[in-house]
């Protein structure tokens, strides 16, 4: 009896021992394809982020220059400004007072812009007045003149002034166009080259972090001076929209499907209905947002109300998708304890199962909203990817996003400024992702130790 | 969790009631949009405009084509339809058809200078001297050999001729959408093929069929903007890319740039009229909307004085070759009828 025992299990031991080569090989296998499988994906994630980190850093700086400008009353011929006198309305001198604005906007500031940059210069240094200017960026006379029209009293005055140097200077200074091209492949001139080199001898150019990132908006006119600042605020607002809209209704609509709608084939539609629709690609969104928002409900062109609202129609269905997924995961007891206990069943919903499944509508809303901020097909159908060089002040502006920024200054002609530069704008934009997700994973694991 | 729900209806109701209120008044900044060649121009413009008139809004300058900025801009009258179509090519007549169709009838049109096309290779390739019939046989399905048509035979540049470099024949050209196609149409293939001549005895359907049919195994039309170009040609040294003037001057350090029947294009050429592919450029304004939106008129009047588009101005540094100031006074003139 046990010898027969002992013969099978010898035998089912050999039999095992055969096999286990294989058994190790296959496990090796599949640990060594999962490594391999993380090492590529990581590997093509580390190189999207070190191409974006290399070409975007050094356009965090910015090359500036410091100048003395003087007021010089001989070149600026210019009555004083008007003040406000006894018994003159206010509608009257304000109207005086743009007409004076206009006479300074038409003095001719370049004429002090380059006087200024002669006087940086050394002694007798011979270069034209054009290719002089061509050292700073063009809206050097608009940032001089708007300090005079701000304080009048600055006529015959000198001043120290940090001007932007102009994007092709910038390109020069930092290297990014080969230094060996031969004069006509250049864009400046040979003698502005040599004297940005001697201004960066002497400290007149120096870099400096490129505050004007943030701070101002795009620019064609004057490309080293462009910003993010309107398509920072466009993003706000539409983001705004989404969150306002989109949470509520998508929220509402979950509860009612998951809670109180009788279980039909009509809810049966609309729920599978809901999931093609989270499936649809943004484009179609964009389409159908031209369509209604603009042609028939007349909202304006380029306007983050109706980017906002076609952001808003392609989150809902993430939101709905995710909330009725947490209603569905909260356990069956607690809701018979809540009935047990006399709650009624809108009691029921709002006391105990909505807060119990808040972390992760919180998650999915802010996953749902990060993915609306980098949305941009959707956009450009609508309109936002006009060249808009304001500020929007309300959501009904014609404002960009900053994806869509991105996706415009990539197709901008002056390639040497511009491709840092929008490597630039890529790591804004990340960071804005990087953090609305962490916020994410942070409010989730503190809310879920509470619930 | 009630207070939340509360709070967001009453967001709700607030941003619908807002909003309605909103819409009653009208837009007062200026909407541009159009031919992404115009684009650049009309955005320092637009800028300079908003930098000079503290009283008028900046504009907003839109792209999309100039086909696709006529499409926006016959949409019809009203706060939500373009001011402004920015155009590399006149207006057809039937796009004014569909404009009328949709109540736009005043339409004035501005021409405010040329541009010059270019062909341009990677900086590091062989020079280029193309001719148009050159061009034509390198980019047309069938062609005329020995008095035959026949499939396109030719790989390389240099089978078209010897004077050209050995190296195979790839062509980026703008996209159908592009008022540039048209004028490369127009400038450089229909000449080459009349150069080329072709077989007697064909109709004219014929004629048209071979000018405007290109091989599609070298050819790409490229429907976006010209970093798009520049980026095939980075992708293959050996692409020949389409581009305007003002393109190719910012970027000289990585482009080589093509003479055309030997001349060199630059901002003298093509306003001396020697190179022989340049065309005008225009926008259009919607006179419905002059006294509407504010600041309109004086925007046009702006765009064409001597400080922006004159001899010396702000866009000839951008790359715009200006026309004579005897052409601006005349539009101007057509403009204010």
């Amino acid at each position: 009896m046990s010898d027969t025992t002992l013969a099978s299990a010898a035998e089912r031991r050999k039999l095992v021992r055969a096999g286990l080569g294989r058994r190790h090989l296959t496990e090796r296998l599949f640990r060594g394809f999962g490594i391999l499988a993380i090492v590529l994906a990581l590997g093509f994630v580390g190189i999207l982020f070190t191409d974006v980190l290399r070409k975007g850093i050094p356009a965090f700086m910015q090359s500036n220059v410091h100048l003395a400008v003087t007021y010089d009353p001989e070149l600026l011929k210019i009555d004083p400004a008007p003040e406000q006198a006894a018994g003159q309305s206010d509608a009257d001198f304000r109207a005086a007072r743009l007409a004076w604005e206009r006479k300074v906007a038409m003095l001719n500031w370049n004429n002090v812009i380059e006087a200024a940059l002669r006087k940086a210069a050394p002694e007798g240094f011979e270069i034209d007045a054009r290719q002089i200017l061509t050292i700073t960026e063009t809206d050097a006379r608009h940032r001089v003149r708007e300090r005079f029209a701000a304080d009048p009293s600055l006529l015959g005055q000198t001043i120290e002034i940090d001007l932007l140097a102009s994007a092709n200077t910038d390109n020069w200074v930092k290297g990014n166009i080969d230094r060996n091209l031969g004069d006509a492949q250049q864009q400046l001139s040979a003698p502005a080259r040599a004297l940005i080199d001697i201004f960066e001898e002497n400290g007149t150019i120096t870099q400096g972090f490129a505050w004007s990132l943030f701070t101002n908006v795009d620019s064609r006119s004057a490309p080293a001076s462009a910003g993010l600042l309107g398509a920072l605020m466009g993003t706000f607002w539409m983001m705004l929209i989404v969150i306002v809209l989109a949470v509520p209704l998508g929220v509402g609509s979950a509860i009612y499907l998951e809670e109180f709608a009788p279980k039909s084939r009509i809810t049966d539609i609309i729920e599978v209905n809901i999931n093609n629709l989270a499936a649809v690609p943004s484009i179609v969104f964009g389409l159908l947002g031209a369509a209604v928002f603009i042609n028939w409900f007349r909202l304006p062109l380029s306007a983050p109300l109706a980017g906002g609202l076609v952001l808003t129609l392609m989150t809902l269905p993430t939101i709905i998708i995710a909330t009725r997924a947490a209603l569905k995961g909260v356990s069956p007891a607690l809701r018979q304890a809540a009935l047990g206990m006399g709650a009624s069943k809108t009691q029921m919903v709002f006391h105990h199962v909505l807060p119990v499944t808040f972390p992760s509508i919180l998650t999915a809303t802010i996953i749902g909203v990060a993915q609306a901020m980098g949305e941009t097909a959707p956009l450009l159908l609508i309109g936002m990817n006009a060249f808009v060089a304001a500020v929007p002040a309300t959501p009904i502006d014609q404002a960009t996003a900053l994806p869509v920024q991105i996706f415009l200054w990539q197709g901008n002609e002056n390639r040497n400024f511009f491709e840092p530069r929008t490597s630039a704008a890529i790591m804004v934009l990340l960071a804005f992702m990087i953090t609305l997700n962490a916020i994410a994973i942070f409010l989730r694991s503190r809310l879920e130790k509470r619930a | 969790m009630k207070t939340a729900l509360y709070a967001s209806a009453a967001v709700i109701a607030l941003t619908a009631f807002g909003t309605n209120a909103a819409f009653a008044q009208s837009r007062d900044t200026i909407q541009i949009a159009g031919s992404s060649t115009v684009l650049p121009f009309s955005s320092i413009v637009a800028e300079e405009f908003g930098a000079t008139f503290p009283e008028f809004k900046t504009p907003v300058v839109g792209s999309g084509g100039t086909g696709g900025g006529f499409r926006q801009f016959c949409e019809g009258v009203g706060d939500n339809t373009i001011d402004i179509a920015n155009a590399s090519r006149p207006m057809r007549d039937s796009e004014r058809e569909a404009c009328a169709a949709a109540g736009v009838t005043d339409i004035r049109e501005v021409q405010f200078g040329f541009d010059g096309i270019v062909f341009a290779s990677s900086a590091a390739g062989a020079d280029f001297a193309l001719t148009p019939v050159q061009v034509f046989k390198a980019i047309a399905a069938k062609v005329p050999v020995d008095g035959q048509l026949v499939d396109n035979p030719y790989k390389t540049w240099n089978e078209i001729d010897p004077s050209l470099p050995n190296q195979p024949i790839a062509l980026a050209i703008p996209g159908s959408n592009h008022g540039t196609r048209e004028v490369f149409q127009e400038r450089v293939v229909t000449p080459g093929a009349e150069a080329a001549e072709l077989p007697e005895g064909l109709t004219d359907e014929e004629i048209e069929a071979v000018e405007t049919t290109f091989r599609q195994d070298v050819v790409v039309e490229i429907a976006g903007d010209y970093t798009e170009t520049l980026a095939r040609l980075t992708a293959d040294p050996n692409t020949v890319g389409v581009f305007g003037l003002s393109f190719y001057d910012q970027n000289r350090d990585t482009l080589k740039v093509a003479t055309v029947d030997g001349v060199t294009p630059s901002l003298e050429t093509v306003a001396a009229g020697e190179y022989p592919v340049s065309r005008p450029l225009y926008f259009y304004v919607k006179g419905q909307h002059i006294g509407v939106i504010p600041g309109l008129a004086e925007f046009t009047e702006y765009f064409l004085s001597e400080g922006m588009s004159g001899n010396g101005g702000t866009l000839e540094g951008a790359g715009l070759i200006p026309q004579p100031a005897e052409v601006t006074a005349e539009v101007l003139a057509n403009f204010q009828q």
